[in-house]
């Protein structure tokens, strides 16, 4: 796994890892206007980093990504969509949990990027944590060598 | 009522806030998830007698139509929350030191505070579909905790768990799809509306889906396989919470909300409930008389007690389903107590085993006596809270003419009894081991949890004085009792 | 008809978390099971000739909501299946681990709980 695939692979990743990455941002960006969303472009987000795992092995992927930080955009972007949430009740004109007050407050043009006043934040604070999550579940599956152990020895 | 979307919002964010500043410093993470269990009880004690129905982001119902998601805050609700709240709290306590033995404790606290969010949401949603996510969110949790040990035990009972759990969960979302199929809607009271008590056979699979399902999370007989193995293997905050608080919001609670409110209670479903009751009740506490290991002993009672509050909700009228809530609390209440007395005494002695205790009463006072206290309480002994639960029941199923029922109910009373006079004999009374001859009582936070909860015990007793009854059991029995008219008090409101 | 062959796939799920040992086979059985949930869920939304229910720009509302399919389905397929990553993730993690504990995956040599 260190040393990774073939080098036609890992070429091919090179030239395609940036528009992947490219494409879940576009994903999260207009979840709100066009099929996608959050999720689902968080997803692809994390694929890009699979990917590089797959292709050049697990420490050129831990490069990029280090695990502490993936945990912390994790709890990050769980407590970034929560206090989305909470502003509905503090700052919204219904004043209720998940209100959209941006949208009440300042309705955009219909199909434009900035239309869907907190939509727009809950995608970018999902994306952020199921990326970083989906990556984090791979590659600790990954790193965790399954070794058996007799009842005595030491980890 | 903007306090309602808190209950789920504050553990949430609490459980995701923790393991980012607490890593490095454990009294820091014990500090602030005691705060945050504190805050929900005082929360949960506040809303008391207040109802009230929560629109999340201000999507309210268009000519009696729900567009949106809402959270119900109803008596039945407001019972389960303090229920969960109260216990948490106290198990929060008690963990301050238990869990110093274990090296992540900020993990602990988040796994924990998750578990109370999914709770705390399941007792709360009025939806069909997030009943399912606060579940699968409290079951996660609590499959991630029983295994928070990694020994061979604690892995393979959370294995074990966690594929009957998920069996129980996939036999739930069918059920739930079959649902929406039928209804073309998720919210509880829309579904109620469209059904209106016209049960066909496409529903009844629906309903024999949903008994299979939280009958496995609330480890009802045929379905218990997994509780005698994953409620002791946890550590021992954790078994309290599982036995006292989970089985019962995600299992019974859960159950009798979808079978009175939304789906309409037939006499079929109902005498299911009463069978699957009395069949957990005598199968629960014969298999308990065997048991060696005190944990796996307390978590076969569990089965016992909790198949008396399905009874109790089986047999349907007011004045039973009021019982059954009461034994509900009670048994959250000495339940938690016996198992954290259990932790105690595996803290100080490192054995589980009750051949190979003894005489831990002058060794282990507190303990010991907080204990006898609980014991006595779950086996129904007159001043306790438990003796008057278990006895309104028995009058409940007579008055109901019930008679076979009653006379099953009284007689697991009595087995009860025997089963845990052998356990105060041979854990606390009898010859000293020397083995154990330095055996210290728990240091003080375990303690102080105990003994609240031993004096819980008594108080709970108190519960069913007539102004007591009338603002927490009572309206919550009523609500359940009336059925479907649960969809016009919430789409009127 | 259709939701006939869910059930029959429901069931083989069923079966081969009843009766399979072999800890992997198991979790393939669970998501089997949890495949045939989510392909009813997915089922109940189905409409012949239907389009995403996604409005885009000038499409009339009327045949848009004549044509579109009901996306609630389609929600909560996407939310089953992110509960069931969630679950086999876990599921996976504890079999890894039990395989260190004990050199195996098979389930009758895992014998240190009584039950």
């Amino acid at each position: 796994m260190s040393n990774g695939m073939t080098p036609i692979v890992k070429t091919i990743t090179g030239w395609v890892k940036g528009f992947i990455l490219v494409f879940g941002i576009y994903i999260v960006l207009y979840g709100h206007l066009t099929p996608g969303g959050g999720f689902a472009g968080g997803v692809i987000i994390a694929m890009t980093f699979v990917l590089i795992t797959l292709a050049f092995g697990k420490d050129e992927a831990l490069k990029r990504f280090r695990i502490g930080i993936a945990s912390e955009l994790d709890s990050v972007g769980a407590l970034m969509f929560l206090v989305i949430a909470l502003l509905g009740i503090a700052g919204g004109l219904g004043g209720t949990f998940f209100t959209n007050f941006i949208a009440k407050s300042n309705p955009g043009e219909p199909y434009s990027l900035m239309s869907a006043g907190t939509i727009l934040l809950s995608n970018i604070a999902i994306a952020l944590k199921v990326g970083s999550s989906l990556f984090l579940v791979f590659i600790l599956l990954v790193m965790t060598k399954v070794l058996y152990r007799e009842p005595g020895e030491k980890p | 009522m903007q306090i309602i979307p808190l209950f789920v919002a504050i553990p949430l964010g609490a459980a995701f806030f923790i393991p980012m500043i607490g890593r490095k410093n454990p009294r820091l993470s014990d500090t602030l998830a005691n705060i945050t269990t504190l805050a929900l009880l005082l929360m949960a004690l506040s809303v008391i007698g207040k109802s009230g129905v929560y629109w999340m982001g201000g999507w309210v119902p268009r000519l009696g139509v729900p567009l949106g998601i809402n959270l119900v805050l109803d008596p039945v609700s407001v019972f389960m929350l303090i229920t969960i709240t109260l216990i948490s709290f106290l198990v929060t306590v008690y963990s301050i030191q238990y869990m110093d033995k274990f090296t992540a404790k900020a993990r602990f606290y988040s796994l924990f505070l998750l578990m109370v969010a999914g709770m705390n949401g399941v007792a709360l949603t009025g939806d069909l579909f997030n009943l399912y996510v606060f579940l699968e969110i409290a079951s996660i949790a609590s499959y991630a905790l029983v295994a928070f040990g990694c020994q061979h035990e604690e892995l393979e009972a959370s294995f074990k768990y966690l594929i009957l759990g998920s069996v129980g969960s996939t036999a739930i979302l069918f059920g739930i799809g079959i649902v929406y199929a039928m209804t073309g809607s998720l919210n509880m009271a829309q579904i109620a509306n469209v059904i209106g008590g016209d049960l066909k056979a496409i529903h009844l699979f629906a309903v024999a889906l949903f008994i299979s399902g939280f009958g496995l999370k609330a480890a009802l007989v045929p379905f218990h396989a997994w509780l005698p193995d994953a409620h002791p293997s946890a550590p021992a905050p954790i078994s309290a919470m599982l036995s006292g608080v989970l089985i019962k919001t995600i299992g019974i609670y859960a159950l009798a909300r979808v079978m009175f409110n939304v789906i309409g209670l037939t006499p079929l479903t109902s005498y299911i409930l009463l069978v699957l009751g009395t069949l957990s009740m005598v199968v629960g506490v014969l298999l308990a008389m065997g048991q060696d290991d005190i944990k796996r002993f307390l978590a076969y009672s569990s089965i016992s007690q909790v198949g008396y509050v399905v009874l109790a909700i089986g047999i349907g009228t007011r004045f039973a389903i009021a019982a059954g809530l009461f034994h509900l609390i009670n048994h959250a209440v000495f339940k938690s107590l016996l198992f954290l007395n259990s932790g105690a005494i595996e803290y100080s002695t490192g054995t589980r085993d009750l051949n190979k205790m003894g005489g831990l009463r002058d060794k282990m006072p507190v303990t010991s006596t907080t204990s006898l206290i609980g014991s006595m309480s779950i086996a129904g002994i007159p001043p306790f809270s438990g003796f008057w639960s278990k006895l309104l029941i028995i009058m409940a199923a007579v008055q109901a003419e019930r008679y076979g029922f009653a006379a099953w109910a009284a007689g697991v009373s009595v087995l009860t009894l025997a089963a845990f006079m052998r356990l105060q004999r041979k854990a606390f009374f009898g010859e000293p081991k020397e083995a154990y001859a330095d055996a210290k009582e728990a240091p003080a936070s375990m303690q102080v949890s105990m003994v609240c909860l031993a004096v819980l015990c008594v108080v709970m007793g108190f519960l069913w004085v007539p102004q007591a009854k009338d603002t927490l059991l009572i309206p919550a029995a009523k609500v359940l009792q009336e059925g479907l008219n649960y969809a016009s008090s919430v789409l009127g409101m | 008809m259709h939701y006939a062959l869910c059930l029959m796939l429901f069931m083989i799920g069923l079966y081969g978390v009843m009766v399979k040992r072999n800890l992997i086979k198991i979790i393939i059985s669970l998501i089997i099971m949890e495949s045939a949930v989510n392909l009813f869920l997915v089922m109940i939304g189905y409409r012949k000739d239907g389009i995403a229910p996604i409005m885009t720009k000038g499409m009339e509302a009327g045949t848009f909501a004549a044509r579109a399919v009901d996306p609630v389905p389609q929600a909560l397929v996407l939310t089953a299946i992110v509960i069931g990553l969630g679950v086999t993730a876990m599921t996976i993690a504890i079999a890894m681990r039990l395989y260190e504990r004990y050199g195996t995956y098979d389930i009758k040599e895992m014998r240190k709980l009584k039950g």
